[in-house]
């Protein structure tokens, strides 16, 4: 059971070859199994059986839709009524949300069961998941790797079967990066696009959720319910959600694809490249056109990021202040030290560094020659990406440099682990939507191929990357020991 | 303050606050009714809970731009809110939610009378913003408790130029600003609720010396007293200073009432580092031209053009005109109360301006609250004119509407208070009370004018006030020859 697609499973349950609750022990009891991995931080069996009776209810009543009754599991960033939601951190270990974010409740109604939360880098600044209060999380595919981050736990799960399909948010390729690094399929749409509501900040302006799951198919199925408009999120934007599944079958003859120069220079680690260039290769044969394109200003992503997600986080973080919920010292003698224990204790390393990044780039003095000039850079980076988009319908290119690292590896170098995500930040920075689909394997290790889009294309990226993976494998593959 | 005249120059400016109207709050759907019960009107977004989100009030920022079109504003078709971020227990995000470099409201202007004479007063901005919570130390076994019910309330920050030379103008400024914002309908303008409040920045400088001088901020001044008061203060304190080789250094003082005085609270630029950055949950708010001649079509008559109008339609000299037109609610009384009772405009302003506001400002009653509307005031009104009553009669006949709910009318009957034009019993009283009273004639017919009034007193109150006094005079004129 647990290797099927959403809608094999959905043919399944209406078939009553298996009921949601059936199929939700069977999961339950895989995620017992491989706990060593790591990927969930809350396990609600009780929570999640009770959801799978209701689901089971609906189908026999014929209320159903293809969500109805599938097991899944949410990042551990959204929030979730009754359920523990930590983001990870040792600051929310105790915070038990008094609402559902609006991704989760719109999942909820179409069915899904909800199997846990899954672990991720503390408030989801990571690129390995080794950021987490909870510990790292284990790739399946090489169990001394990481799985990527910030949604490691969402990307670990659903490659080792554990979960159908899972929420992951997006902030500088936090869905994509451990989508390629664990060999499955996920999306992040456009900013706007799914509503933050509920789904706790880091960077408000580039925070994004979307779906992850093991084909372009389940992620069109899941998208489906969790875009539109949401009246709680002013920055959602209020446009007709497209039939995401009837645009997978369209033909894709003709596609143009631009494929960045700069996407492949130096640190692209030879064997992802030529991974990826076989993929442009394998799209060709389906009728594309490649053309190479340049984006002078991509080099600019990461610096400009890494003044705007910490001057954001610096603020978003501020809440976490020991007063009204989450962490609080033992003790405080005052307010100061409740505040700075609180936050002190509470906080890990990578957090406080970009809290400190980020305040220190907003003082006064430094405004302008940080904060601004980044804005500014944005704005190119989002010019680039226009301007390119005028003449292909997509970009191609890598999602990170490398295949998974290994865990330790890079926490030492917090500029190294940082360069992981040099190939998806910019899309952050610019808004857009891309994917990051399965393309083969390097050493036994998944890489995964980026798909760019114009805003608001996701209909086009999920219909091509489904075309590939009527021609390919490589999202089928399961790691040694999960099949 | 003499010395201050001679030697010193007072520069003030003033940051009011005034808590928009709205039914909810400016970035949740929570209610902004004050009084209830701590922390039962936060919701999860004023909270700050993690993964709320704000989202922005519309009705606030109508009001913000009405506010704008009533001082001549620029209206900016385009601003921001930013975070202000600093930690505090009763503000939830670590962040309040303001405006900082575009502003919903840029320069405007505001006309003010101070001894007869007129002086204009600019606004540098006005902009929308969350207010904080309030943090409690009374009674809580050593900690303090922290209510938000205040958090996310809609603010209009107003901030005015450095224009205002004394603490008189100030309160002139403040109180003129007052009457907008309630003639608006923006902001109930309670100040003991802490509706509308300032902020008062002053700096004294040598007079003739261009460069301003270092100024003091007085922080959280909720009423008119306390404004002159707290003002007046910090000019003397800082002439003091200065006169005795001291110098003024910039900082937020409080002002405290029970000791008339003001002191430091901390020092205020080098403390704090605001670190204003736009807020990323919330998008620009566009303000088109439709939009602002929507909202200007909306805009009541205001104060100044109201009074100018009540000079010339109604004859009303400047103080029952700048009475009349204190407020909305008043100035309608008024115009309701000439339609209603057909008296003239003259008569119609004295009992308004001094009867019922009289009663009013004893009984510490509102004009909406007022136990004798207008259409019963109009009943007693109509009794004066057609001479039924005499004006002084017509007070005891008020004063007996105000503590019931009965009509002139029924009142004037009930009571046999009408008044007596019967000559022939005027007449009667008149010749009884010259008879009586044979010292005061001889004093009156010496040519003594006053014993007059004697007379007229007497026969008043022989008849119990009801005869007209008119008559009264008349007829004894004629007797007194």
């Amino acid at each position: 059971m647990h290797n099927k697609s959403i809608k094999e499973l959905a043919a399944g349950l209406r078939a009553k070859e298996f009921s949601s609750v059936e199929l939700t022990q069977a999961m339950l009891a895989r995620i017992l199994q491989f706990q060593s991995i790591n990927s969930f931080i809350t396990v609600n069996e009780d929570f999640a059986l009770q959801q799978a009776k209701n689901a089971d209810a609906r189908i026999a009543q014929g209320d159903f839709g293809l969500l109805t009754g599938i097991p899944m599991a949410h990042k551990d960033i959204f929030c979730t009524l009754g359920v523990k939601t930590s983001c990870g951190s040792r600051m929310l270990d105790n915070f038990i949300a008094p609402y559902n974010a609006t991704v989760v409740d719109k999942l909820t109604a179409a069915g899904t069961v909800m199997l846990g939360k899954l672990n991720m880098d503390e408030f989801a600044m990571g690129s390995s998941n080794e950021t987490s209060f909870y510990g790292p999380v284990k790739n399946p595919w090489s169990l001394d790797a990481v799985p990527g981050g910030s949604s490691g736990g969402s990307a670990a799960a659903v490659a080792a079967h554990l979960a159908v399909c899972a929420t992951g948010t997006d902030t500088g390729g936090s869905i994509r990066q451990p989508a390629s690094h664990c060999g499955i399929t996920g999306l992040k749409p456009t900013y706007g696009r799914v509503s933050r509501y509920g789904m706790i900040a880091y960077a408000s302006s580039l925070d994004q959720g979307g779906p992850m799951a093991r084909s372009a198919e389940d992620c069109a199925i899941m998208l489906q319910a969790m875009a539109g408009f949401d009246d709680k999120d002013s920055t959602s934007v209020d446009l007709p959600v497209p039939d995401y599944q009837a645009g997978l079958a369209k033909d894709i003859n003709g596609l143009k694809i631009g494929v960045p120069k700069q996407f492949f220079g130096d640190g692209l680690a030879h064997e992802v490249a030529k991974i990826i260039q076989q993929a442009i290769n394998d799209y060709q044969k389906l009728g594309a056109v490649v053309k190479e394109v340049d984006m002078p200003n991509l080099k600019l992503a990461i610096p400009a990021y890494y003044i705007i997600a910490p001057a954001e986080c610096s603020a978003n973080l501020s809440r976490f202040d020991g007063v009204r919920f989450g962490y609080r010292c033992a003790d405080p003698q005052d307010l100061t030290d409740l505040f700075t224990r609180s936050r002190g204790e509470g906080f890990g390393k990578e957090v406080k560094r970009r809290i400190l990044m980020g305040t220190y780039a907003l003082s006064a003095g430094y405004y302008d020659a940080y904060y601004l000039k980044a804005q500014k850079i944005r704005r190119l980076i989002s010019e680039d990406f226009k301007r390119v988009l005028k003449e292909v319908d997509v970009i191609m290119g890598p999602v990170a440099p490398t295949t998974a690292f290994g865990i330790g590896e890079k926490m030492g170098n917090p500029i190294e682990m940082y360069l992981s995500d040099i190939y998806t930040i910019a899309i952050n920075l610019a808004g857009l939507p891309a994917m990051s689909i399965p393309a083969g394997f390097a050493a036994g290790k998944p890489v995964g191929l980026q798909i760019i889009g114009d805003y608001f294309a996701e209909e086009k990226l999920l219909n091509i990357a489904h075309q590939y993976q009527l021609t390919t494998d490589w999202h089928r593959q399961s790691p040694k020991g999960f099949e | 303050m003499e010395q201050l005249n001679e030697n010193w120059e007072a520069v003030i400016g003033l940051e009011i606050h005034a808590q928009l109207a709205t039914q909810s709050k400016i970035f949740s759907g929570a209610a902004t009714a004050y009084g209830a019960e701590p922390n039962t009107q936060a919701c999860a977004v004023d909270l700050g809970l993690p993964g709320v989100l704000p989202v922005l009030n519309e009705e606030a920022v109508k009001m913000g731009v009405k506010f704008g079109l009533a001082i001549n504003a620029q209206i900016a078709p385009y601003s921001v809110f930013a975070r202000k971020n600093y930690f505090y227990p009763d503000l939830p995000k670590g962040y309040q939610i303001s405006q900082f470099e575009l502003p919903i409201v840029g320069n405007g202007h505001l006309d003010i009378e101070v001894d007869g004479a007129n002086k204009r007063i600019g606004v540098t901005r006005a902009h929308l913003e969350e207010d904080a919570g309030k943090s409690l130390h009374e009674n809580f076994h050593g900690m303090s408790g922290i209510d938000l019910n205040r958090a996310g309330t809609p603010l209009l920050e107003i901030v005015s130029e450095p224009d205002m030379r004394s603490a008189k103008e100030a309160v002139a400024y403040m109180k003129k600003m007052h009457e907008l914002v309630r003639y608006l309908g923006i902001c109930d303008g309670n100040m003991q609720e802490g509706s509308f409040r300032c902020d008062a920045n002053v700096s004294v400088r040598p007079k003739g010396q261009d460069k301003f001088g270092i100024r003091a901020e007085i922080k959280n001044i909720n009423s008119f007293r306390f404004v002159e008061k707290a003002i007046n203060h910090e000019i003397e304190r800082q002439i003091e200073l200065i006169e005795n080789g001291g110098e003024v250094v910039q900082e937020t003082r409080l002002y405290d009432a029970n000791k008339d005085e003001t002191r430091s609270m901390r020092g205020k630029e080098e403390a704090n580092d605001y670190r204003y950055f736009p807020d990323p949950d919330l998008l620009p708010v566009e303000i088109t031209d439709a939009f602002k001649a929507q909202i200007k079509a909306q805009l009541p008559e205001l104060p100044d053009a109201k009074k100018q109008r009540f000079k010339e339609q109604y004859g009303l000299d400047d103080e029952n005109a700048v009475i009349l037109t204190s407020s909305r609610q008043l100035a309608d009384y008024f115009e309701a109360l000439v339609q209603q009772s057909g008296c003239e405009a003259k008569l119609c302003a004295n009992w308004v301006s001094g009867e019922l506001l009289g009663a009013l400002n004893k009984a510490d009653l509102d004009i909406a609250d007022s136990p004798v509307s207008s259409e019963r005031l109009a009943g007693l009104l109509k009794r004066i004119n057609d001479d039924t009553i005499s004006g002084k009669i017509a007070k005891q006949v008020f004063e007996l509407m105000w503590q019931s709910e009965s009509s002139a009318d029924d009142i004037i009957d009930e009571k046999g208070l009408k008044q007596i034009t019967d000559t022939g019993a005027i007449e009667a009283v008149i010749d009884r009370i010259i008879a009586d009273n044979s010292k005061q004639i001889e004093q009156y017919l010496a040519g003594n004018e006053k014993v007059f009034g004697f007379f007229v007193g007497q026969v008043m109150r022989e008849m119990q006030g009801k005869a007209n006094p008119a008559e009264v005079n008349k007829m004894l004129k004629a007797k007194l020859k």
